[in-house]
């Protein structure tokens, strides 16, 4: 019975294993929320289990005694008394182990302000923006709609709005988190298993809440710091003519109005920063895979593929596209 | 009473009523993405004085001004790019700094929506940048719609309440309405 319950277990795991998954946890906070999550499982389901029990029982006994003797016996008021103590002694039992863990849980999610790093996220419509912060200010830099945290070190994450209510929630590293216009929220990340895993906005933030999604990578330790070295840096200069031309296009057209790419005269924070675009797998907060072909279509119709979203359609020839398109995928 | 409103004709009249009813409530938050169905341009010569020879202007008034400036999505989106554009850096949440004040009467260069589009496009002396090539037509016109609505020129159902940043300045909804001065204002 307990043999086959473990396998009923494992299996229901092993079909949770995800990129997007409260129940396979990936850091310690997570871990904690998934510890309490099977804790109140264990508890509830008994608990279900035997007011049903006594319910259908009740049911029974009463059908069989209206069968046999016509009426229903009442029930003498000292063991009713005893039976309802029990009971009651039964659920404070529950509920004091359930408020206890989750006090202790609760604690156990408070940032410690000693960690090893420091980034920022400030949510807009409808995409991500991470900062990752240092004293020195030649170690900060900009990225956009996916995030590396490196393996097993405490990570805190200021979480920040620019427009509306957000939330930020990657549920197999921790739980969910608010983000407030005006308003500084925090949350520790401490993951525990490298692999690639999927954030999402959890709070209806406007039409396209949908697409709004954050790739999160928990990289080695050497993978994070090159990675990270490779982010300080700016973007590649132009190698050939038609990348000379998509750079050109870039900097003196209406690009340049939202986008910064560092290395060139585009420097505004209104939309994502794309120094190094062609390193991160999705365009648009996910809502395409970044290769030519969606990218040719992103910027030839924002509005078609993400309708409302903040990036407008331009006229643009297809000359120009060309060479834009090649230009952002050189952005390595 | 009641029983002539049960006449078909009159039931019929009174749907249609309510679905006109609906309709112009809908108006002023319809958005609009992408650049359909009106063609995104913007007017190609625009009159910005009312200085003529022979008499008054005579300049037909695009008809998307009066689309835009009646619209809540296309103001609010002017908000945001005002912000985004940094035109606070010279005009001051509308306050005037080394640009001119955007909350007032008084116009330089007329204070139609049109003859707002066309100072975005164009430039204007003494600092104001030309943004035609730079910013899309659509977003222009939905800046031209703020920057009018900050004078009070808007409806007041179509104007936003509340701002996405703090702000120094009074919700549009509570502006005096401070119609163009007909004249330019004669500065000593």
């Amino acid at each position: 019975m307990i043999g086959a319950l473990q396998t009923a277990a494992r299996l229901h795991a092993a079909a949770l294993a995800d990129v997007q998954s409260a129940l396979d946890p990936a850091a310690d906070q997570a871990q904690a929320i998934d510890g309490i999550w099977h804790l109140m499982l264990w508890v509830c389901v008994p608990m279900y289990l035997l007011v049903m029990a006594a319910l259908a029982f009740v049911v029974w006994r009463a059908r069989r005694q209206r069968r046999e003797r016509g009426d229903v016996a009442t029930a003498s008021e000292g063991s009713l008394y005893n039976g309802l103590g029990i009971w009651v002694v039964v659920v404070m039992l529950g509920l004091t182990v359930l408020t206890t863990a989750s006090y202790l849980v609760d604690r156990k999610l408070i940032p410690a302000q000693d960690a090893q790093v420091k980034i920022r996220i400030t949510a807009k419509q409808w995409w991500w923006q991470v900062e990752y912060l240092n004293d020195d200010p030649s170690q900060q830099f900009m990225t956009a709609n996916e995030l590396h945290l490196p393996l097993a070190q405490k990570t805190h994450v200021e979480l920040r709005s620019d427009d509306v209510i957000h939330s930020f929630w990657v549920p197999n590293l921790s739980g969910k988190r608010d983000m407030i216009p005006g308003r500084v929220n925090q949350i520790e990340l401490t993951p525990r298993r490298a692999g690639k895993y999927r954030g999402t906005c959890a709070e209806f933030c406007g039409l396209q809440h949908a697409k709004m999604s954050l790739l999160v990578y928990v990289d080695e330790e050497k993978n994070f710091a090159s990675w990270r070295s490779a982010q300080l840096g700016a973007a590649p200069s132009p190698g050939s003519e038609v990348l000379e031309h998509g750079k050109r296009y870039f900097e003196t057209t209406t690009c340049a109005m939202c986008h910064t790419i560092n290395g060139t005269t585009a420097h505004s924070l209104a939309g994502p920063d794309l120094t190094h675009l062609a390193s991160r797998s999705t365009i648009a907060a996910g809502a395409l895979p970044l290769n030519a072909g969606s990218l040719a279509a992103w910027l030839s119709d924002p509005q078609r593929q993400k309708p409302g979203t903040n990036m407008p359609t331009i006229d643009i020839e297809p000359d120009d596209l060309n060479a834009l398109v090649a230009y952002l995928l050189s952005l390595k | 009473m009641c029983l002539r409103f049960r006449h078909p004709d009159y039931r019929a009249l009174l749907a249609l009523l309510l679905a006109s009813l609906a309709l112009v409530g809908c108006e002023r938050e319809r958005r609009e993405y992408s650049t359909q169905p009106l063609p995104e341009t913007t007017p190609a010569t625009i009159a910005v004085s009312s200085l003529r020879p022979g008499g008054a202007a005579t300049f037909a008034a695009d008809p998307r001004g009066s689309h835009y400036q009646r619209n809540a999505y296309d103001i609010n989106q002017g908000e945001r790019m005002f912000r985004w554009f940094n035109c606070n850096g010279c005009h001051g949440s509308g306050g005037g700094d080394i640009g001119p004040a955007l909350m007032d009467a008084q116009w330089r260069y007329g204070g139609s929506i049109d003859q707002i589009v066309a100072s975005i496009v164009q430039g204007r002396p003494d600092g104001m940048p030309a943004f035609g090539g730079k910013i899309p037509p659509q977003q222009i016109w939905q800046l031209a719609a703020y920057v009018r609505a900050l004078s009070g020129n808007v409806p007041k159902d179509a104007a936003p309440s509340r701002s996405d940043t703090i702000s120094n300045t009074p919700p549009l909804t509570r502006m005096p309405e401070q119609p163009p001065a007909s004249e330019p204002a004669r500065h000593p």
